[in-house]
């Protein structure tokens, strides 16, 4: 095995694992901000490629373009999402949290399956196929465009958590419910805006990873249980976290697909997550409570 | 209590009677609400008593299913055997779970999470196990289906029936002594309030742990009987998540915590998901995904107008509070 294909493979599962990074993003901004765990985060981002898939196919819009719409609209989903359903559940226990999110994503996937069919789907263009050349390294344009979109998402997120009063009103609500509450904050609105947020992170990771890998309905569940992973490796919670956690898994996703077997791949990151869990259960760039 | 009493004896009769006058098509039905009734109650004696929210119980129906099944594929030991060695087997993986997760503090969301990667990381263990059939699956021989062999446990589906009734009432005769014992209160104690039930000199630590591991090796009984009645066992459907969250979906809609909780809960999942099934034959919509789309909109309803659960509602509806 040349050294070659280990670096490209390296380089790949790294590019994807910035995208994964941006979807557990967004499940780590609600879990930080809101206290739940969004069972139904993979089902919606495949939601968000199939969103992507039909706009291509019926307007021939480019999924980089596309993602503009779609995260508009999952933002406004997901607002109402925490606003109609979960802010009641706020105050319940754990496994009434989870019944309801479980419930949500089981409508999800299988009004997927009802609409699309088992059948994968994904887009084709002109990019996907062509790559960038350094020296003996291949870099695929399409990975790499989509990697970057990631990238800038996640730094949008940023610079609005930090920057804008907005961002540091969530921030607040995060660490001290009673607090936020005590200086006026409607914690609530706070909350939906959260998950808007969140989902709108999913929107646009669905978006560049349709042009990577094909959708059908069983991968959203596979997405969820991944993101789960990823945020715990890097700190539920943590915004830079989710992204080193993403890209870890990527990368160690790839050599485990060269090295051992593709169908073993996940087991790996579940050995990692177990190993994380138990040695620094708060994650890597975790804070502890 | 006397009225209660009264109702569980009369359900009970009914349920030993029921056979007589049901067909195959019902027998298989109920066979397979007290086959999620055992497994929830099993499930609940972790959650509902002892507060440790595990979302990875199929992890136990799995080791419990092939370990048996195992003996009985490639030795032709019988399942009284095989229950020994997945029960051991399946606490002694509750053990280890438990204490990783006890012993580092992990618990609310961060234990349920790790019990959803044990499931996962053993799944994905198992598909690259050739001894036992791998993703291929493992199928075990099907002998004669009239003759009761109950010391290979094979029969009829009258058999199986029965079995799961008796797994059942034992369940729910063991959870009613274990929540007024000794151990009953601590663990409620301990679900309530862990710093405050340390701080009155309960060992939580030990505590938990003999929850999981009673929990573990109860739910791996549940594996024993699935891989005798179905015969053949897929790491990919065993071991699944979905399986998982199955068997939560019966305690938490019937009430976490209660003991008839998780019976009524398995009727209520089991018949609704079957009455779709029948409905949407009958309207002519069947379409893939639309029964689980019901399904999911059924669940969701009661999850927010029910947080308590059904059989809580039900009891004060029933007059049976004093």
């Amino acid at each position: 095995m040349s050294l070659d294909l280990v670096v490209n493979v390296v380089i790949a599962g790294l590019l994807t694992g910035l995208i994964y990074g941006l979807m557990a993003l967004g499940l780590s901004v609600i879990f930080g901000v809101v206290r739940v765990v969004n069972f139904a985060h993979g089902e919606m981002m495949t939601i968000a490629m199939y969103a992507a898939t039909v706009l291509f196919a019926a307007l021939k819009l480019d999924p980089f373009f596309a993602l503009v719409p779609v995260a508009a609209v999952f933002f406004v989903f997901g607002y109402a999402l925490q606003a109609g359903l979960i802010n009641p559940f706020i105050t319940r226990p754990e496994h009434s949290q989870f019944m309801l999110l479980v419930a949500v994503a089981i409508i999800m996937v299988n009004a997927l399956l009802m609409i699309f069919g088992p059948d994968a789907r994904n887009v084709q263009t002109d990019y996907q196929l062509e790559s960038f050349e350094i020296g003996r390294i291949l870099v695929d344009k399409a990975r790499l465009y989509a990697a970057l979109v990631a990238v800038g998402a996640a730094a949008v997120l940023f610079a609005f958590f930090r920057l804008t009063l907005t961002g540091k009103a969530i921030r607040a609500c995060a660490d001290n419910y009673l607090g936020a509450k005590v200086v006026g904050l409607n914690v609530k609105k706070y909350y939906s805006l959260t998950f808007g947020l969140g989902s709108a992170c999913v929107a646009v990771a669905g978006c560049a990873m349709v042009l990577l890998v094909d959708v059908t309905p069983p991968l959203g569940p596979y997405y969820t249980l991944l993101a789960f992973v990823i945020v715990i490796v890097g700190g539920l919670g943590s915004m830079a976290g989710a992204l080193l956690g993403g890209v870890l898994i990527g990368v160690s996703e790839a050599l485990a697909g060269l090295f051992i077997a593709p169908s073993a791949k996940s087991m790996f990151s579940f050995g990692l997550l177990i190993l994380v869990l138990l040695l620094r259960p708060q994650g890597l760039l975790g804070k502890r409570t | 209590m006397k009225k209660e009493l009264l109702c569980l004896v009369i359900l009970a009769g009914l349920l030993v009677a029921f056979p007589a006058f049901a067909g195959p098509y019902a027998l298989s039905v109920a066979t397979l609400i007290l086959y999620f009734a055992y497994t929830g109650q099993a499930w609940n004696v972790m959650m509902g008593f002892a507060g440790q929210l595990s979302l990875g119980h199929s992890l136990y129906v799995g080791v419990g299913a092939y370990a048996a099944g195992a003996l009985f594929f490639h030795y032709g030991i019988g399942p009284w055997a095989g229950l020994w060695l997945a029960m051991a087997l399946c606490a002694g993986f509750g053990l280890v779970i438990g204490f990783l997760a006890f012993r580092f503090g992990i618990s609310g969301v961060y234990f349920a999470l790790l019990t959803i990667a044990f499931a996962e990381f053993t799944r994905i263990g198992f598909d690259h196990l050739d001894w036992l059939g791998g993703p291929g699956g493992m199928f075990l021989r099907v002998a004669q289906r009239d003759v009761w062999d109950l010391a290979n446990f094979r029969g009829p589906p009258l058999m199986y029936y029965y079995a799961m009734l008796f797994l059942t009432a034992g369940a729910f005769l063991l959870c009613f002594f274990l929540l007024r014992s000794k151990a009953g209160y601590y663990w409620q104690a301990i679900r309530e309030n862990e710093e405050a039930a340390q701080a009155l000199g309960i060992n939580t630590f030990r505590w938990k742990m003999v929850a999981v591991a009673l929990s573990a090796a109860m739910t791996s009984v549940s594996g024993v009987f699935f891989a005798f009645y179905y015969n053949n066992l897929f790491p990919e459907q065993i071991f699944h998540i979905s399986r998982s969250i199955e068997i939560i979906l019966g305690p938490v809609i019937g009430g976490v915590g209660t003991l008839f909780g998780p019976i009524l809960g398995a009727a209520v999942l089991t018949l609704l998901s079957d009455g779709i099934t029948d409905l949407l034959a009958a309207l002519g919509w069947e379409i893939p995904g639309i029964k689980q789309v019901f399904y999911g909109i059924v669940l969701l309803v009661v999850v927010m107008f029910l947080p308590h659960g059904i059989w809580p509602a039900l009891y004060r509806r029933l007059g049976f509070h004093k």
